[in-house]
């Protein structure tokens, strides 16, 4: 174990030019993957007809799927059909199409969790189906949501990982590369990329159980 | 637009990938139950230091990606004299990942069981071990099921990550078909395949008991 070697000032300035890969392609795949996640997951939860089964066979076959068998086929499998990426969008389509498959799921768990009576009670009073769910149930349920959700973040953080296998230049990725310098290596780097991680995820984690507090 | 020959030719590269698999989410299942277990009782003993081992391992494991945890068994370990095979270093990287995670749904499982139940097997005269083996653990398991089969179904989907140090699981040879052949969309759609046939059926089970076990609660 070479700590000094490995903490050399190039290797750190390195591993911080991957986390910023990290945290850009982790922000912009929360982003998509929520948006994309609470709209699949209230169609489900109306049941719209066609579309809600539909999606219902899409979020079931991709939650059940590899992750990281999702990023290697959109970067080399769907280019023999006609489809390409680049690496970065490449990655962050997986993350969003596989997260949102997860975040769909729990937010159609969380409106379903809503009483029937605050519909019913809304319905009666006049309002609309669509503004039922604009102010009565997504309010409610996106409360309910926040705990799932924020671990739900969490995972993404952690998964961005897996971009290793299309060599997105991501902090596992950079870190990887440290690491081939020299077998003393791997443990200082996987140490410190581990201390990272888990700082940013924990304080998400801190995060959420103050919102999660508030809110009850 | 789907290449069958690929599924036909390759297929006994297919079931090796496929049943080694199976077989390092079985051995990490049973592997991270053991040491779930452990790890859960850590964290509700009496014991300060104990509960603080506990609570440091599932808190750092959790917030980790899993391929740190492989990494260190494969690329960490050699550092330290010790050499493992791909495979080895894969499941045993998945087993102290998973058992972060059925830590905390056996303490769950265990703090639900009413504090008078223990204190009732402690007056009649049984130990702490009798207690937990005869009266908490038995009662904790039916709400630690469903979770339980939810890490299973994790397990089945993060062993692919066997694959970034070439532990011949069922990515790994899809990855060789496809070099192999130059086909790489045919070869992952059967390879995708592969996981839903063992994935699907554990996720409609999974909900199914998970239904049942609620209306019978």
């Amino acid at each position: 174990m070479d700590f000094v070697g490995a903490y050399s000032p190039d290797n750190l300035r390195f591993l911080t030019e991957g986390l910023k890969i990290t945290l850009y392609v982790a922000a912009v795949s929360i982003v998509l993957s929520f948006v994309f996640g609470t709209i699949v997951g209230t169609i489900r939860y109306m049941k719209v007809p066609i579309l809600s089964p539909i999606l219902a066979v899409i979020v079931e076959t991709l939650r059940n799927l590899p992750l990281l068998l999702i990023i290697f086929f959109i970067q080399f499998a769907l280019p023999e059909i006609g489809f390409k990426f680049t690496v970065t969008a490449g990655v962050i389509t997986a993350l969003t199409l596989f997260e949102a498959a997860m975040i769909s799921e729990i937010v159609r768990a969380g409106l379903t969790s809503i009483p029937k009576g605050q519909t019913e009670a809304a319905r009666s009073s006049g309002l609309g189906v669509l503004q039922t769910l604009i102010h009565i149930v997504l309010p409610q349920g996106l409360r309910r949501m926040v705990p799932p959700l924020v671990s739900q973040f969490i995972s993404l953080l952690k998964d961005t990982s897996l971009a290793v296998i299309v060599a997105l230049a991501e902090l596992m990725h950079n870190a990887q590369i440290v690491m081939a310098q020299n077998h003393q290596y791997p443990i200082p780097i996987l140490l410190l990329i581990a201390v990272v991680y888990f700082v940013i995820n924990y304080t998400l984690s801190l995060l959420s159980r103050r919102l999660e507090a508030r809110t009850v | 637009m789907l290449d069958f020959s690929i599924l036909t030719e390759h297929f006994p590269d297919y079931m090796a990938g496929f049943l080694n698999t199976i077989k390092a989410s079985v051995f990490a299942l049973i592997g991270s139950f053991i040491l779930g277990t452990i790890i859960a009782v850590m964290r509700i003993s009496k014991y300060r230091v104990l509960r603080a081992v506990g609570a440091v391992y599932v808190e750092f494991i959790r917030n980790i990606p899993i391929l740190i945890v492989v990494l260190f068994f494969f690329l960490g370990l050699p550092s330290l004299g010790v050499r493992l095979d791909g495979f080895t270093a894969g499941t045993l990287g998945l087993t102290v990942y998973t058992a972060a995670f059925i830590a905390e749904a056996i303490r769950a499982g265990i703090q639900s069981v009413p504090q008078g139940q223990s204190e009732a097997a402690r007056s009649s005269g049984m130990s702490y071990m009798q207690t937990m083996q005869h009266v908490i653990l038995p009662q904790a398991i039916k709400l630690v099921i469903p979770p339980l089969s939810n890490q299973f179904i994790n397990l089945i989907k993060n062993s692919s990550v066997l694959t970034i140090v070439a532990g011949l699981d069922l990515m790994y040879f899809a990855d060789i078909i496809s070099s192999d052949t130059y086909v790489t969309f045919s070869t992952y759609i059967f390879a995708a395949a592969f996981y839903l046939v063992l994935t699907l059926p554990l996720s409609f089970a999974a909900l199914a008991l998970e239904k049942r076990l609620a209306r019978s609660a």
